[in-house]
């Protein structure tokens, strides 16, 4: 699903985003990525959209490389994944079904089913009563929901998650959480950046550690700290 | 749930902004007013230098006596002269007669006259694309082939005179012209450009969930031909008011000013909306560039 070869990124400021970071995940997976502000989370994250490019390695997502991506697949790789952020990035003045009917219009997805499909993942994520709500009258967690709908809709392989739980609450963090682990029992992977480590402790799934770019953990391939 | 086309996206910014909207039309609007107004004094400048060359004719006297049969094969002959939009025969009795009703100083001396000393004559009026020094010369070049005419004047002086005139004002009004109509385009350029900033994160998003390029410039594209459109009218009707104020100003000074005629309205608009589309063009593909 998602494969990074021996990659490296620093960007035109002279910044290093990542070194010679190498790791794998496969279909079905759940994978935390920690690691302090600047750690490089973001940078994988963002190599995975293929917002960025790397600068040495080969990044592959869904059979797409990166690096030789034009900007015709560029689109298509998208449709492919869901991104959800920390600050929702929600269309102000729609409402709560548009801006997720929006990322199936995009795609030129047939009107006539377009109604169905964002009812069905309103649903899934709690929200089809509040379908005609603008985003400015929910609250964060649900606003969150609604970026996790959108990124939905499209039925993607793969929802990268950048720190979605960084501006909610307790309560919200635990609800978002619980329904990014639904997604993932539907076998979509999940790829989250997060630097809640209770989140991270509380459950089993892998965990891709980053310190000043570089891998420092994986609990994939490493033995944790203090294991016999 | 209504459904998102290209054009009902861009009726939509319309509602969303109105007034990010209507000062967006406004700047293209009174930008293209300028470009309007220069227009217009060029306009009637060039009508006013028209009226002058009007005048631009072609005289050539005949000899006295010269047979009617080739007076009429002549006037056949030079009315098939292509600069040629019109030419008549002046017997010597006409030249007097209109000598006296005209020249009214010379009105005794004319009346006491025993011989006419004014010879007939051909009074050649040329088509108005060739009313110049060059063609009037050639005409005139012409004329004198023939074995019956005497002399040949078509005020050589003035006419070439009038085309120096028309020449400068040709190349200053391209300069100037120019020169507005490029501040109009960094203008409109500038005020398209601020309202896809605006919008910069709704591009953004639209990029991430997918949308290809030509999906996100659908509705910048018909929202700045729009923009460009109205403001083009904007400007016309801007123009048409200060019009008629100045005709109003001036008065009736016996001279008709000229205000745009269809095909010059119809060119503003399509210069605004060619203007608000290659804008949005070029404002949109920087922002795509850069998310």
């Amino acid at each position: 699903m998602i494969r990074f070869n021996h990659v490296s990124k620093s960007y035109p400021n002279g910044v290093v985003g990542l070194t010679d970071v190498t790791f794998h995940i496969p279909k079905g997976q759940f994978v935390f990525l920690t690691g302090h502000s600047g750690a490089g989370k973001s940078s994988i994250l963002s190599l995975i959209f293929a917002e960025q490019r790397p600068t040495e390695g080969d990044v592959r997502v869904s059979g797409y490389q990166i690096a030789k991506l034009t900007s015709k697949e560029i689109p298509r790789l998208r449709r492919r994944l869901g991104v959800v952020f920390q600050d929702f990035r929600l269309l102000e003045y729609r409402t709560i079904e548009e801006n997720v009917a929006f990322a199936l219009e995009v795609t030129g997805a047939r009107r006539e089913g377009i109604p169905n499909r964002v009812m069905r993942v309103l649903t899934q994520v709690g929200l089809a009563s509040k379908a005609r709500a603008y985003p400015k009258e929910l609250s964060g967690g649900e606003q969150q929901r609604v970026a996790i709908a959108r990124a939905l809709v499209n039925d993607p392989h793969i929802l990268i998650a950048d720190e979605p739980t960084g501006n909610l609450d307790e309560r919200a963090t635990r609800g978002i959480f619980q329904l990014l682990r639904e997604i993932n029992a539907g076998g979509t992977v999940v790829v989250m950046a997060t630097h809640n480590m209770d989140l991270v402790h509380d459950t089993g799934y892998r965990t891709i550690e980053l310190r000043g770019g570089r891998i420092v953990y994986d609990s994939a391939v490493d033995v944790p700290e203090g294991t016999p | 749930m209504k459904q998102r086309t290209p054009f009902r996206e861009a009726m939509l910014t319309f509602r969303r902004t109105p007034l990010l909207s209507a000062l967006s039309v406004a700047s293209i609007g009174f930008s293209l007013f300028t470009v309007g107004l220069f227009a217009l004094v060029a306009l009637n400048f060039r009508k006013a230098l028209d009226t002058l060359a009007e005048r631009v004719e072609v005289v050539a006297f005949v000899l006295r006596g010269t047979p009617t049969e080739a007076i009429s094969q002549a006037t056949q002959d030079i009315q098939a002269f292509p600069e040629v939009l019109s030419v008549s025969y002046v017997t010597s009795d006409e030249a007097l007669s209109r000598a006296r009703r005209e020249l009214v100083e010379f009105r005794e001396a004319y009346q006491e006259l025993e011989v006419n000393p004014l010879p007939p004559s051909f009074e050649i009026r040329l088509q108005p694309t060739f009313r110049d020094a060059a063609h009037a010369q050639a005409v005139a070049e012409r004329l004198r082939g023939f074995p019956f005419i005497e002399d040949v004047r078509y005020g050589r002086d003035w006419v070439e005179r009038l085309d120096k005139i028309r020449n400068i004002a040709a190349a200053v009004g391209l300069v100037i012209g120019f020169a507005f109509a490029a501040v109009a385009v960094v203008i409109i350029g500038v005020t398209i450009r601020i309202t896809v900033l605006q919008r910069a994160k709704e591009i953004a998003i639209m990029r991430l969930v997918g949308a290809t390029n030509g999906y996100i410039r659908g509705p910048f594209l018909i929202e700045g031909a729009i923009k460009g459109v109205l403001g083009g009218a904007l400007a016309v009707v801007m123009s048409w008011l200060m019009f008629s104020v100045f005709q109003r100003t001036i008065g009736d000074t016996g001279t008709t000013l000229a205000f745009f005629r269809a095909p010059e309205i119809i060119l503003i608009l399509v210069f605004g909306t060619t203007i608000g589309l290659g804008g949005s063009i070029m404002s949109v593909g920087r922002q795509l560039k850069n998310v």
